[in-house]
């Protein structure tokens, strides 16, 4: 199964929208490469986002503190994970929330369909979610026959395009406004084609609001769960996220277990680090802190409030204390905007949910290394997403661990599943004696000596390095040859 | 085994044995607080507010129904839909609107429902407080002014005291002690809804109010 390219809009529309094999990454990006409109689109965003974030952060100081406290916020937090989780839990209980725990995608979606089916729901709006595009959930309700809609105008438009976000808070980056204008004629009863972007979006708001006002459920997802007064927070800036999670009877939110802060001064910094770095805003329009269901004196509200706690081989990298770092991450997106392969291929290439750096070191926990060895690789290690990472993640050392885990020979007991997937001997040997040869001064010269003196034998095919490239060939003589000629 | 005690177990198992020192936050917040006077952050609120394409209106205790009330004339507001029970709502009860039809919220939503989706045009709300950092309004959801009121009509109106505006979230909500009891929705609002999800053009109006506008009473001292 192939990633649906952007320049082909709807034609798997209704078919599942299962993970595509990231072993096809190559064959991808070569594409996406080669599309002209696509590598436009995306320079023109990132250079846009990365110009937006750049005016929000004047005073290098105190970026350099709030990213600290960022990091050590997310640190702390992640060193008392499960006190967090089972006080977050208790808090909810008090407040009226009902909790989940799932292990993997099913059990998730299982969760939230028997919710569905306890309430005879026919339609589900839903708030942005990345958790929910992770465990497939429309795929899962539609197959059920119940309907879920997105809400969010970028997930609506790659929605009806039946495609997959581009990008973790800009899904629909990818598309020209005239292809939505195409998208909206076509798809919408009663509408014309018309490009004008305040046009595009009145439409929108006018199909959504009615569904909000039919719905039976609301989906979101959540930005920070405060594990001591037990309240779920929610950035947006459209609205939707507070329809979703105040029109319907029921609201039901899912998240990753690694996304709870112990205080709930703790959102303040992480808050505001997140909508700089993420769209270059001082503030989102909406921040949006729920503490619970309707209450008795409440007029509003919804009536059942539950949250999906999902795992999903979170718990893998929270076990290695390097790779636990990956839990750090609050999603702004910041290193896909200043990643140079991101700007170059695009969201859909990488064949995951999350695409861009933070994909690349996340992936491999959800999926396993065996699908997922090559993204690791698909880094020019530049180090741009460790720099600009409002949470300090190492993603370039966290790249090269997991290119050693994919690498190395299969051990009895694996930091993480899939290990050794990319194992070859032959290779592997190449490199061992490679490393000999060059840690040891004697070896080294007698190999310099050999291979200027025998340079006429180099092959001229190097596996992948001569598919865009001239062949490497040793110089006709050592530069310590050279230097013992200067006088 | 549930799936709750399995993933608390893998976790637990891998927890480190020490957990880390909690973090400071006055640490970063208290080198950076200004001392700044109520009418610089005023000031402050204000010009980040209107960046964010609010109206900003300075008035008085005594003048904002009347100012309100010419708002909606000139906004050709049908309905406005306001908590009857507030002190706020109190006072517009005794206030003439010309061409404005005032309703105050009664009973639940289930009921009213179809009337704030189709019939109401405008809502006023009270806001909390505001901040001055980010140009935010603070909006807690009560029985007298509930959640949607403030998300649903199409232009909202909030009735802000100046004297309430903290200099950042932070402040906010350590000061007043959040923590100790929060309502069901606490909510920052920055400016009426908005997207730049088609080709990062910006538009307004999204999915919420397509309008925000702010009445700040108490801002003596203020040239309007």
């Amino acid at each position: 199964m192939s990633v649906q390219t952007p320049s082909s809009p709807a034609s798997n529309a209704g078919q599942p929208l299962a993970f595509v094999s990231a072993q096809a990454l190559r064959e991808r990006m070569h594409e996406a490469v080669n599309d002209t409109h696509l590598r436009q689109s995306f320079r023109g965003a990132m250079d846009f986002l990365m110009a937006k974030r750049a005016v929000q952060f004047p005073d290098p100081e105190e970026l350099d503190s709030l990213r600290v406290l960022s990091e050590h916020i997310r640190q702390y937090s992640l060193s008392k994970l499960p006190d967090l989780l089972e006080q977050l839990e208790t808090s909810l209980v008090r407040n009226g929330v009902q909790v989940h725990w799932a292990e993997t995608p099913d059990e998730a979606n299982a969760i939230m369909l028997e919710i569905a089916r306890r309430h005879a729901a026919k339609l589900i709006v839903k708030g942005k979610s990345m958790v929910s595009e992770e465990i497939e959930f429309n795929h899962a309700m539609e197959a059920a026959g119940i309907g879920a809609l997105e809400s969010d105008m970028g997930e609506y438009i790659v929605q009806l395009a039946g495609e997959k976000p581009s990008h973790i808070i800009m899904p629909a980056i990818h598309q020209t406004k005239q292809q939505i204008a195409k998208l909206f004629a076509e798809h919408i009863p009663g509408v014309e084609y018309t490009d004008n972007v305040d046009a595009l979006i009145q439409i929108g708001r006018r199909v959504l609001r009615e569904k909000f006002e039919e719905a039976d459920i609301g989906l979101s997802g959540v930005n920070f769960a405060v594990a001591e007064t037990g309240t779920l927070c929610l950035v947006e800036n459209e609205g939707n996220g507070r329809m979703c999670t105040t029109v319907p009877k029921v609201h039901i939110a899912i998240t990753g277990i690694e996304k709870v802060v112990e205080k709930l001064e703790h959102v303040a910094p992480l808050f505001s680090i997140l909508t700089r770095s993420a769209t270059g805003q001082a503030v989102s329009t909406y921040f949006n802190m729920i503490t619970g269901p309707r209450r008795s004196t409440d007029q509003d509200g919804p009536e059942e409030v539950h949250l999906v706690l999902l795992d999903n081989g979170r718990s893998q990298a929270y076990a290695d204390e390097q790779l636990r770092k990956t839990l750090q991450c609050i999603r702004c997106g910041a290193c896909m905007n200043h990643c140079p392969v991101y700007t170059r291929i695009g969201g859909h290439a990488y064949g995951t949910t999350y695409p861009g750096p933070i994909g690349k070191i996340i992936s491999p926990h959800m999926m396993g290394l065996e699908q997922t060895h090559l993204l690791p690789t698909a880094s020019s290690l530049c180090g741009a997403c460790g720099e600009v990472c409002p949470v300090k993640i190492p993603i370039p050392e966290l790249l090269i661990r997991l290119r050693g885990e994919a690498q190395s020979a299969p051990r009895a007991d694996p930091a993480m599943v899939g290990q050794g997937a990319a194992y070859d001997p032959k290779i592997s040997l190449l490199w061992k004696m490679w490393a000999g040869l060059y840690s040891r001064p004697s070896t080294y010269r007698a190999f310099s000596w050999l291979a200027t003196r025998f340079r006429a034998l180099t092959p001229a095919r190097q596996r992948g390095w001569t598919a865009a490239r001239t062949p490497l060939k040793p110089a006709p003589r050592r530069l310590r040859d050279m230097l013992k000629d200067r006088t | 085994m549930s799936a709750r005690d399995k993933i608390l177990g893998r976790l637990r198992a891998h927890m480190p044995a020490e957990a880390m020192m909690p973090p400071v936050l006055e640490a970063h917040y208290a080198p950076r607080a200004r001392g700044e006077s109520k009418a610089e952050r005023l000031r402050r609120f204000r010009t980040g507010i209107e960046g964010f394409q609010a109206q900003v209106h300075l008035t008085t205790e005594d003048d904002w129904p009347t100012l309100l009330s010419a708002l909606c004339a000139q906004k050709q507001v049908h309905t406005l839909m306001f908590g009857g029970l507030t002190p706020a709502g109190r006072r517009l009860m005794t206030t003439r609107f010309e061409t404005t039809v005032l309703r105050s919220w009664e009973g639940q939503v289930e009921t009213l429902k179809a009337d704030l989706f189709h019939r109401v045009d405008a809502a006023l709300t009270h806001a909390r407080g505001a901040i001055a950092e980010t140009g935010s309004l603070i909006l807690w959801s009560s029985p007298e002014e509930p959640r949607t009121l403030s998300l649903v009509p199409p232009l909202h109106f909030v009735l802000l005291d100046a004297a309430t505006i903290h200099p950042t979230f932070f402040d906010a909500l350590r000061y007043e002690n959040w923590a100790a009891g929060l309502p069901t929705n606490a909510l920052l609002v920055s400016g009426p809804s908005k997207t730049a999800d088609i080709q990062q053009t910006l538009a307004y109006g999204a999915h919420g109010p397509k309008e925000l506008i702010v009445l700040v009473i108490n801002a003596e001292g203020e040239a309007s």
